[in-house]
Parts: C-alpha cells; sequence; structure tokens
C-alpha cells in the first residue's frame, strides 16, 4: 500500500511537486476524495486544469492513471469489459468433439477470454491507481447509471462471472464541463469541486512555474493581458494551457516586451476564432504600449 | 431564535445548517451528511475556509447550489454566533454616549480615516477593512441610533460619507488608491462587512434576531440595472450557449425519431425485396425560427430587457435571423447596435442615447407602439416567425391596443411574451398582461431559469 498525505499541506506540496498548483480548495476536496475514498466530480470551464488534477494526484502518489474519454455513445463493451470472441470460437473450434458442451462452455466464459476495458482495469488492478474518467458529461444517462455501481461500491457484476470486487480502491477523478446537468444520484456519490480560472497570483505562479525562462516582467504582463482577453465575451476564452503556450512562444522570439506588435504576432496561440482575434485585436491591441523601435 | 431548546454540539448544528439549505432548495440527503460528517473528521477546523469548503465539496454540487450555499453558510453561522452571544448575555463595553469605549476618548480625524480605508481596501486585508468598517459606523453612522432602519440605506449612506468610488478620482495624489478607483471586488466585500457590523449592532440594541428571511428568488434573480456585474451576464450567457448547443442529443429513445422518412424507407425496402424491413427515420433537427424580439426600455424594466436581449444575440448561433426593437412610447430598431458593440454595457448605453424612442412623457404607450410596429414589420413577417415581447405590459393607463397585437400575432408562427415581473403583480395596477395573454404564450422570466427555460421552448426541436 502507498503512503497517502497525511495532510492538506502534504499534498498540496506533494501536486506541487508533481507540476501542478492547486488552488487552496482544490487540494483541500483531493485530499478528502484520498481520505474518504469517494470520486471527485471536477466541473468549471475549458482549460482550467481538470483533466492535469488527475495526472498531477497520480504522479504525487506514484500510481497508475487510468483514462476514460467519454463520448457520446459510449457503451459498456468499451468501458468496462467485453467478451473476447474470436478466442472464444478458436477455443470451440480446437476442442476436439470429444467434450461436452457444459464443460466449454464453463471454459470459454472465464477471465481469459475477457477483455478488461478502462473501469474494469482499474479496479481489477493489483495496485491502486488513479481513474480518471473524462468529460462524463458527453456520456448519456444510461451510462451515468451504469457508473453508479463502479463508484459506489467500486465493484462491477459480470453476469456470467458474478461479482468483481476492487482489490484495491482507486481514486475518482470525473470531470465535466457543465455542457449537461448530471443526475443527482451520480452527484450524490461524488464530492464536488468547481474550477475556476485561477487568480491572477496564482496564474502567474503557473506560468512561471511551466516556463521559467520567461522574465518576471514579461510575465506578469502576459497573466494581465489573459485575464483581460478572458473578460471578452468570446466564443473560446484562453485556457492555462494556453497562457503556458504563448509564454513557451514568447520564450522562443525572446520577446522582452508584450507591445502591440509582438500581441498581434503571437495573438493566434490564445484566440482560436476569426470572430475572437478581431474583438481581441480591437479592444485589446489598442491598449498595449506600440512598438518600441528596436535599438 | 427558536422556541426549543437548542441541542448543543457541532453534529446538531451541522443537521440545521442542512435543514436550512434544504428549505433554500438544496437536495440534501442523508447521505450528504454523512459525507460532511466524515469530512469534517478528516481536517482541522480552525481555518474557517478549509471548514466552509469541506463542508461546500459534500452538500453543495452545482455552482448554482455553491452560491446558496455560501450565503446560506454565512448567514447560520453568523446567526449562531449572535444567537448563543444573546443567550449568555455577551455585550460590548459601551461608553456614556453609547459609542464604542474604544473610540470614545480618540478625536477621529475623518479625512485620516478615508484614506486609511481606502488604502485597506485597494490592498485587500481582510482584518484591517473589518476594524476599519467598525470605526466608520462609529463615525459615519447615523447618530441617531436607530439608523434608517433599512441596513442597505445606511451601507450607501456610510460608503458615500466616506468617498468611496470604483471610477477613478483624480483630485487625489497619484499615490492614493482612490486616484485610480478602487477595486470593484474589494469594494463589496467592504460592504459585505459594513453591513455585518450594523447588522450585529442591531441585534445587540433590540436584543433579539430578527427573523431569518429565506433567500428567496430576488436574490437569484437575473442580473439587473447597469450596475449588475458582468461577470454574472458573462456566466449566465456563456452557461446559457453551452446548454444549447449540446441539447437535442438529449432526446433518445422514442422521442428521438417519430417521424418515418417514406422515400428512404421505400427505397431501403428495395433490397430486401419491397418488404420494408429497415424503417429509415427522419431525424428531429432544431427549430432555427427568425425571430423579432420586441423590448420594453422603460425605465421600469430597462434592465431586464437589455439583459435579456444581449442574451438573445449571444445565441445568435441558434437562431436564424434576429431583429430587434426597443420601444418607450415609439418603436426603434437596434439589431444594428448589437452586431456593433459586444459588451452590455455599451450596448445599454449606446440605447439609452441614440433610439430615440422616448417622445415626450418617457411612459409606456403600448397601444401606439402595437400600431408603429406593425406598419414597420408586418411585410416581413412570414408565417414561420417567432415574436417575443418583453414588457411588463404597464400601459400608464393608456390604451392597451389589443386589436394591433392580436393582428401582428395572427401573423406570427408563435407569440411569445416575457414579463419580468413576478407572476403576483400582474394585472394589478396599470398591468394589463390579461388584456394580451388570449393572443400569446405569457412566461414569467425574473431568474435565470425561467429564462432558460424559454429558450429551450423557443429553441425546441421539431421536424425539419
Amino acid at each position: 500500500m502507498d503512503v497517502l498525505p497525511a495532510s492538506v499541506d502534504e499534498l498540496t506540496d506533494g501536486l506541487r511537486a508533481a507540476g501542478y498548483l492547486p488552488g487552496s480548495s482544490t487540494a483541500l476536496v483531493a485530499y478528502l476524495a484520498i481520505r474518504l475514498n469517494k470520486p471527485v466530480l471536477v466541473e468549471g470551464p475549458a482549460g482550467v486544469g481538470k483533466t492535469e488534477l488527475a495526472k498531477a494526484l497520480a504522479g504525487y502518489l506514484d500510481r497508475e492513471l487510468v483514462r476514460l474519454q467519454c463520448y457520446e455513445g459510449l457503451d459498456e463493451a468499451k468501458a468496462l469489459y467485453e467478451w473476447n470472441y474470436r478466442k472464444q470460437l478458436l477455443r470451440i473450434q480446437a476442442e476436439a468433439d470429444g467434450a461436452a458442451w457444459s464443460e466449454v462452455q464453463d471454459d470459454i466464459f472465464g477471465e481469459e477470454f475477457l477483455l478488461a476495458r478502462p473501469l474494469l482495469s482499474a479496479i481489477s488492478a493489483s495496485s491502486p491507481v488513479v481513474l480518471l474518467i473524462d468529460e462524463i458529461d458527453k456520456t448519456d444517462q444510461e451510462f451515468e447509471a451504469m457508473l453508479l455501481e463502479v463508484l459506489s461500491d467500486f465493484q462491477i457484476t459480470i453476469p456470467e462471472l458474478g461479482r468483481i470486487e476492487a482489490s484495491s480502491q482507486p481514486i475518482v477523478v470525473l470531470t465535466s464541463n457543465n455542457s449537461r446537468e448530471l443526475t443527482e444520484a451520480l452527484k450524490r456519490r461524488c464530492l464536488y469541486l468547481w474550477l475556476d480560472y485561477p487568480t491572477l497570483d496564482r496564474e502567474l505562479e503557473i506560468v512561471r512555474l511551466h516556463a521559467p525562462e520567461l522574465a518576471e516582467t514579461v510575465a506578469h504582463k502576459l497573466v494581465e493581458v489573459i485575464a483581460m482577453v478572458r473578460e471578452l465575451d468570446l466564443k473560446k476564452p484562453p485556457s492555462i494551457a494556453e497562457s503556458i503556450d504563448w509564454a513557451r512562444a514568447l520564450i522562443l522570439l525572446g520577446a522582452r516586451d508584450i507591445d502591440e506588435l509582438t500581441f498581434a504576432q503571437t495573438m493566434s496561440v490564445i484566440v482560436k476564432h476569426r470572430t475572437d482575434i478581431e474583438l481581441v485585436a480591437e479592444r485589446v491591441g489598442i491598449a498595449l504600449a506600440p512598438a518600441t523601435p528596436a535599438p | 431564535m427558536s422556541a426549543r431548546p437548542a441541542p448543543a454540539g457541532i453534529d446538531a448544528r451541522l443537521l440545521e445548517l442542512g435543514e436550512e439549505l434544504r428549505a433554500e432548495g438544496l437536495a440534501i440527503g442523508t447521505s450528504e451528511l454523512l459525507d460532511a460528517f466524515a469530512a469534517l473528521a478528516e481536517i482541522g477546523w480552525t481555518e474557517r475556509e478549509r471548514f466552509q469548503s469541506a463542508l461546500a465539496a459534500t452538500l453543495a454540487k452545482s455552482p448554482e447550489e455553491r452560491r446558496v450555499f455560501d450565503l446560506v453558510f454565512e448567514r447560520f453561522f453568523f446567526r449562531a454566533v449572535e444567537a448563543a452571544a444573546l443567550r449568555e448575555g455577551v455585550k460590548e463595553r459601551t461608553g456614556e454616549d453609547g459609542r464604542l469605549d474604544t473610540l470614545a476618548g480618540a478625536q477621529l480625524d475623518l479625512d485620516e480615516l478615508r484614506a486609511q480605508i481606502a488604502q485597506a481596501i485597494a490592498d485587500f486585508d481582510e482584518a484591517r477593512m473589518r476594524d476599519l468598517a467598525r470605526l466608520a459606523i462609529a463615525a459615519f453612522g447615523r447618530s441617531d441610533q436607530a439608523g434608517s432602519g433599512v441596513l442597505g440605506v445606511d451601507v450607501q449612506h456610510i460608503r458615500r460619507a466616506l468617498g468611496l468610488r470604483s471610477d477613478p478620482q483624480p483630485q487625489f495624489q497619484p499615490d492614493d488608491p482612490r486616484h485610480h478607483g478602487l477595486p470593484r471586488e474589494a469594494l463589496r466585500h467592504f460592504e459585505a462587512l459594513l453591513r455585518r457590523e450594523l447588522e450585529r449592532g442591531q441585534i445587540e440594541r433590540t436584543e433579539t434576531l430578527a427573523a431569518a428571511r429565506p433567500l428567496g428568488d430576488l436574490d437569484r434573480a437575473l442580473p439587473s440595472g447597469p450596475t449588475a456585474d458582468l461577470a454574472a451576464v458573462h456566466r449566465v450567457v456563456a452557461q446559457l450557449r453551452r446548454r444549447l448547443a449540446t441539447r437535442g442529443s438529449e432526446l433518445r429513445g422514442r422521442r428521438r425519431h417519430d417521424h418515418i422518412d417514406m422515400r428512404r424507407t421505400m427505397r431501403a425496402s428495395l433490397q430486401t425485396g419491397g418488404v420494408p424491413v429497415v424503417i429509415k427515420q427522419r431525424p428531429r433537427r432544431p427549430r432555427r425560427p427568425e425571430i423579432f424580439v420586441l423590448c420594453d426600455v422603460s425605465t421600469s424594466v430597462t434592465s431586464a430587457s437589455v439583459f435579456f436581449l444581449s442574451v438573445l444575440h449571444a445565441l445568435h448561433d441558434s437562431f436564424r435571423q434576429m431583429r430587434s426593437f426597443v420601444f418607450i412610447e415609439r418603436v426603434s430598431e437596434v439589431t444594428d447596435v448589437f452586431a456593433r458593440e459586444r459588451s452590455f454595457k455599451a450596448v445599454s448605453e449606446t440605447i439609452a442615447s441614440e433610439a430615440g424612442v422616448a417622445d415626450v412623457s418617457g411612459y409606456t404607450d403600448y397601444g401606439r407602439v402595437w400600431s408603429e410596429f406593425r406598419v414597420l414589420v408586418e411585410d416581413d413577417l412570414d408565417p414561420s416567425a417567432a415574436l417575443i415581447v418583453l414588457g411588463d405590459a404597464r400601459t400608464n393607463g393608456r390604451d392597451p391596443g389589443a386589436g394591433d397585437f392580436a393582428a401582428l400575432a395572427a401573423h406570427a408562427r408563435r407569440t411569445f411574451w416575457l414579463n419580468p415581473e413576478p407572476r403576483l403583480y400582474w394585472n394589478y395596477g396599470d398591468s394589463v398582461i390579461a388584456a394580451y395573454a388570449p393572443f400569446c404564450e405569457v412566461f414569467e422570466c425574473w431568474t435565470t431559469r425561467q429564462l432558460e427555460d424559454f429558450v429551450r421552448s423557443l429553441t425546441g426541436s421539431a421536424v425539419a
């Protein structure tokens, strides 16, 4: 059994070491999830580090990350388990005709013929894992209902085999972009965490962590501009990942300041819609100092 | 205070909190409460923030619920503390003149106090803001004990006396935080502290707790007024847009396809020798109506209507075409304004200054509006169009002109009336909503949820 964090602060430091700077409530909820063995439902706008949280947790606890990416039409066969029917067929054919049917039947519904999908492999893993169920709001309600057994009891029932119980308690992180209301039953089983865009200071810290070569003043300006852009009514506001990308782009360009020209050239890193680009250029571009002639 | 003796201990308090949250409409089951207890066992209680987030993580399961939770949490523990203080008879020592002892001797330099408060707000120094709030009440609160009796009025009175504003005040030195204006967020926080202290004072004077009022829908009403914070508007719009974008995939089972596509079914049946084995169905497509919006922008409903218009425009993708009109005494088209301006504030300013809808009196004249509007759009109004009216149907005693309205409604495919007033006030005073109700579908629309319900029914899917 691996070591669990003894306090919220310890977890905060651990996540920091794994390259993730948690807000105070993020660390707290993650801590509770580990201590109480409850799944966490993380909601928030796109690109605030919901998925990253799960990765960082896995990194910090030194566990394997099992990821289930949800999409419309995802079903049990792809999420839980599937019978490897080709192998079953081969098995039947390979069987000499002397064997009785009941024997063969017992044979071909054994674990040998089971293809474990993410949920089953997370539960049956020998060492505990971090299970990430990404974008749960993309699936349909039926799938949610199917998850309930896994989430509350950490077990899966396979009709032919019986119940498979978790040999180790996984830490479950569910993420959602809040594009549809999740069912009460699912929410009831989870701790809830709302992640929003970080404050200026925290975002500055994040950018400095991931792009340490960027000059302090530039980084400062960068997060301010990003905050300004997010204020606008955009189709897709820039995410944290995009601020980091932008910081890296600025390093590559050797920018020493974000002026009008640099901004116009690199804007496409953070804004990705034609109409958004126009709006941002108009509103933010003019707020910046005009380009200084190169010395 | 409750009549029965309250059981002691944090467990009991927590159950009471749960009760109060339920009263506000949060679905708190026993399992949630058990989780909350388990969570509290895992963390230290010395930090208020942690205590609160641990409870929130287990009890509040959506951003909306979190907001309600925070409000209730604040209120609940504040009241619990005050109730205990009343029981124990704890009082602050007061000097001869009824002011706080600590202040009695000190002659306050009011300008100095103003500067200090401004500084504390600019630094967002919680502890100093709290202390200074008390000083400010001692210095600027009404000298007569009771104040105005309405806390909100007193708070604003003190804020004005302190000269705290979020817009820049250039008369101050450049290094003074007021020179650039104070951060709005911090200012609001300071107001909340003022309010809290005033409330505390009131409880101490009257030695009773005011009855707990439910938060009510008013606290969850639509963001209104030019002072309403933009962030709230954006949040509402962003969420609505996302919901509408993914809606439709929720329709499942029988409701998803319920019309048979004969042509494709027949064609498919050729493979099976003319027997229609595979039935092809027509997928539902979201309806994209052409929309005419008419908004009352007289002072009684301005904020609600401009907000509503901006929501509709933000949702522009969902509609084939949309034209917006505003009216008070006359009608004026403002579709361009929305195409040009994207910020809520700029739009409302432009409408206020340029639309030229108020003629003389500035009072709504529905009768005249209908006849003018009819002339303006009757030719364009095709039978698939939707007509939406947003207004309180208060005619100021003038002719409602229901005949013209009925004619308009007959032209459009569907007609909606959104009334930003609670249903309770309808048909009272000069409200004549009943005169229009037979010709349109009337919706009550003053919370975001009602708005969302309405937009959903408007874009409700239909067979294309």
